[in-house]
């Protein structure tokens, strides 16, 4: 009886002293995870002896809302630009659709959006009301989506939009599915399951993900993208549970931004013109063969090329938009805005973004970009 | 708690005699030494502020039941599919299409689960601190245990998720082979599964279950206990002819409480069990994942449609839940309340 007793005690004990080590020590790491290419401190140092160069001007903190894609390069640049100007700029990430309420309601000086404003929505309509002038789509964040996986003993994959289609809806159910090999010759691919991974809630990387499956096999997708998941697999929620369940996950692949990726496999993905690793240039590059499909004027609302064959041009990206007045009611809330957006989109601001998983604009589209903000009043 | 269960106690326990055997504490009827006409302002200070409290409870119960309806009626009636039996969930296009049977089979399967496993480990836990431990065991255990309730579920959820959930999985491989039954079947969700969920849950709900089972096996009367033992029965016998039957009522209503608890779980849930893709077909089995009425709400809590109108319709499935299981377990209590005494 006396034994009994105590192993009882000692296991109730143990079983607290676990819970109480688990609340210490196993948070998952957050979105300030460095990015995975190892170009963090060049970047950060260029962006600090920079801060001297940011112009403050106009007056009062300014408030915006929107995408949490950009959130944490947004925080970035909010802690530069703070400590430059001694002002206050709010960012607080209630996603895409929350910030253009915000924005159109006039509760925020601007919004960030992983989608430029619709105008089959009214959005256009409704901001240029709210602004008294037109409102502008302004890219300033590009956001590469990783094609992530789990496989003991695999640490290079490459994979054509096809396979990764087949793969997500369900119909390569293996890893050493034939398809799989014969885009990975030499590769041992174990017969593991798949377990595919997605985002449970409604979010723009699911919509870009999607569409990019739609634009480059739409044969093997076929579905309508959309915020919501449509696809075979197991949910979860926000970036940082997908990343989290492919830690644990063997045998398991998913799509999360980069900014997440760090410390996992990303696979390489072949459009046709060979495989093509996520890195910031490479990003860059898809996001220099997009057009520019602006309804004129200073807007510039991207039309993304998905199934784009450039060689070394990484084609799964996501593009956040800052969704300014191009003349504000108050001047200084013009000016201020001007001076943020004027700092965003400076070389100094760009390369801050490799640091926080993002990557910079290609010179021709940040070149338009930087005149449209110039003429922000 | 205790003096809400002391309230429903059978008359017989509250005799003086009972009470006598009490560290001689002042009875709670007699005057405290004022003079009557201060005790007649307190009788009505006091009256006014519970009839106060108990209508000011009342009302807005109501009023959060008439928030729900005003706000999820507007939503059900542009539904395109029948909003209590379809699993479908697409918001956020031109046309709503939305039902709430996923939701509500997941909600009910992980808190029946839980219940299943903490009920009777609590139960356990209740009989060992009062009838099987010494003193200076069973408070130490006790504080244990309360200790547990005071984690947050967000603890919980990321231990679950990190640690608990794939040292789950070879329980659940062998959990498979039980019987064929289809609430066994594999359905491919290694770790995030009802079941994961469900085990974290029952380690939530642990606490409240034994801290209110605990209080009234503490209670049980000293004349039952000593009636029994001169019956010559052993501790087993002692337990099954005077503790349980006493105690059942209070432990029926702190299981109700628990299962409040269950149902209205957050964090812990979004974080362990993964959701099943859009459309992906049904299964009866505790080893798919799913999205409980709560999670569900919370997931999506980032980016709302501009019409939350099918949230809040969900969120009114699971107050009329709520409402139904507690109607039910006020029924269990009262009738297992004449058993007892």
């Amino acid at each position: 009886m006396q034994l009994i007793r105590a192993g009882v005690t000692a296991g109730v004990l143990a079983a607290a002293l676990t819970l109480a080590a688990c609340g210490s020590d196993s948070n998952p790491s957050g979105g300030t995870t460095p990015a995975p290419d190892g170009a963090t401190t060049a970047a950060v140092g260029t962006a600090a002896a920079a801060g001297s160069r940011i112009v403050c001007t106009g007056a009062g903190d300014l408030k915006s809302d929107g995408s949490t894609a950009q959130q944490n390069a947004v925080n970035a640049w909010i802690k530069a630009y703070d400590r430059a100007c001694g002002k206050t700029v709010v960012y607080s990430g209630g996603g895409s659709g929350q910030g253009v309420t915000d924005f159109t309601g006039g509760k925020v000086d601007f919004a960030g959006s992983d989608a430029a404003l619709d105008p089959t929505k009214g959005e256009v309509a409704a901001a240029t009301k709210e602004c008294g002038s037109p409102a502008l789509d302004l890219p300033m964040v590009t956001g590469p989506i990783g094609v992530v996986f789990k496989l003991n003993g695999v640490k290079d994959l490459t994979l054509t939009p096809a396979t990764i289609a087949k793969i997500f809806t369900g119909k390569i159910k293996t890893w050493n599915d034939p398809e799989i090999a014969g885009e990975n010759t030499g590769a041992t691919l174990p017969s593991t399951k798949i377990t595919v991974l997605f985002r449970s809630d409604e979010s723009g990387t699911t919509q870009n993900f999607e569409t990019y499956l739609h634009t480059a096999a739409p044969s093997d997708y076929p579905a309508t993208p959309s915020k919501t998941w449509v696809g075979v697999g197991q949910g979860k929620t926000g970036s940082q549970g997908v990343q989290q369940a492919l830690t644990t996950t063997e045998g398991a692949i998913g799509y999360i931004e980069w900014s997440y990726t760090g410390g996992l496999s990303l696979a390489k993905v072949d459009n046709g013109g060979g495989p093509v690793a996520l890195t910031a240039q490479t990003a860059g590059k898809a996001v220099a063969a997009a057009q520019v499909a602006s309804n004129g004027g200073d807007d510039l609302t991207l039309k993304l090329d998905y199934a784009t064959k450039t060689p070394g041009a990484y084609p799964i990206i996501l593009v956040t938009y800052e969704i300014v007045c191009s003349k504000y009611r108050s001047a200084t809330t013009g000016a201020a805005v001007k001076s943020f957006l004027t700092y965003t989109a400076s070389a100094a601001g760009q390369n801050l973004l490799t640091s926080v998983g993002s990557a910079p604009l290609p010179a021709p589209i940040l070149t338009r970009v930087q005149a449209a903000v110039a003429k922000i009043s | 708690m205790a003096a809400v269960l002391e309230l429903r106690d059978p008359p017989d326990t509250a005799s003086p005699r009972s009470e006598s055997l009490d560290t001689g504490s002042p009875d709670a009827g007699s005057p405290t030494g004022n003079g009557p006409a201060a005790a007649q302002i307190g009788d009505r200070v006091l009256r006014g502020i519970a009839t106060g409290s108990g209508g000011f409870v009342v009302v807005l119960v109501l009023l959060v039941g008439f928030f729900l309806v005003y706000q999820a009626v507007p939503a059900i009636t542009h539904d395109h599919v029948n909003v209590l039996t379809s699993r479908e969930w697409s918001v956020s296009g031109g046309t709503l299409r939305f039902g709430v049977a996923g939701l509500l089979w997941t909600t009910v399967l992980i808190s029946l689960l839980a219940m299943v496993i903490a009920v009777p480990i609590s139960v356990g836990i209740a009989l060992f601190t009062t009838q099987y431990a010494p003193q200076r065991l069973s408070q130490p255990i006790a504080y244990v245990i309360d200790l547990l309730a005071a984690i947050p579920s967000i603890i919980y959820g990321i231990w679950g998720v990190t640690v608990l959930s794939p040292e789950l999985e070879p329980v659940q491989r062998a959990l498979y082979h039980l019987g064929g039954l289809p609430i066994f079947e594999n359905q491919g969700f290694a770790s995030g599964s009802v079941f994961d969920g469900g085990v974290v849950l029952a380690i939530m709900i642990l606490p409240i279950v034994t801290a209110i089972s605990r209080d009234v096996f503490e209670r049980t009367p000293r004349h039952d206990v000593e009636a029994a033992w001169a019956l010559g029965a052993t501790r087993w016998e002692m337990i099954r002819m005077a503790v349980l039957p006493y105690g059942r009522a209070g432990v029926v209503s702190g299981a109700m409480l628990g299962l409040g608890r269950a149902l209205g779980e957050t964090v812990a849930i979004l974080l362990i069990v993964s959701a099943p893709a859009n459309g992906a077909p049904f299964h009866a089995s505790i080893f798919d994942g799913g999205q409980t009425f709560a999670s569900k709400i919370a997931g999506d809590s980032a980016e709302f449609p501009s019409d939350p109108g099918p949230y809040i319709a969900a969120g009114l499935v699971l107050f009329v839940l709520t409402f139904v299981v507690n109607a039910a377990a006020r029924a269990i209590v009262n009738r297992h309340k004449e058993f007892a005494s």
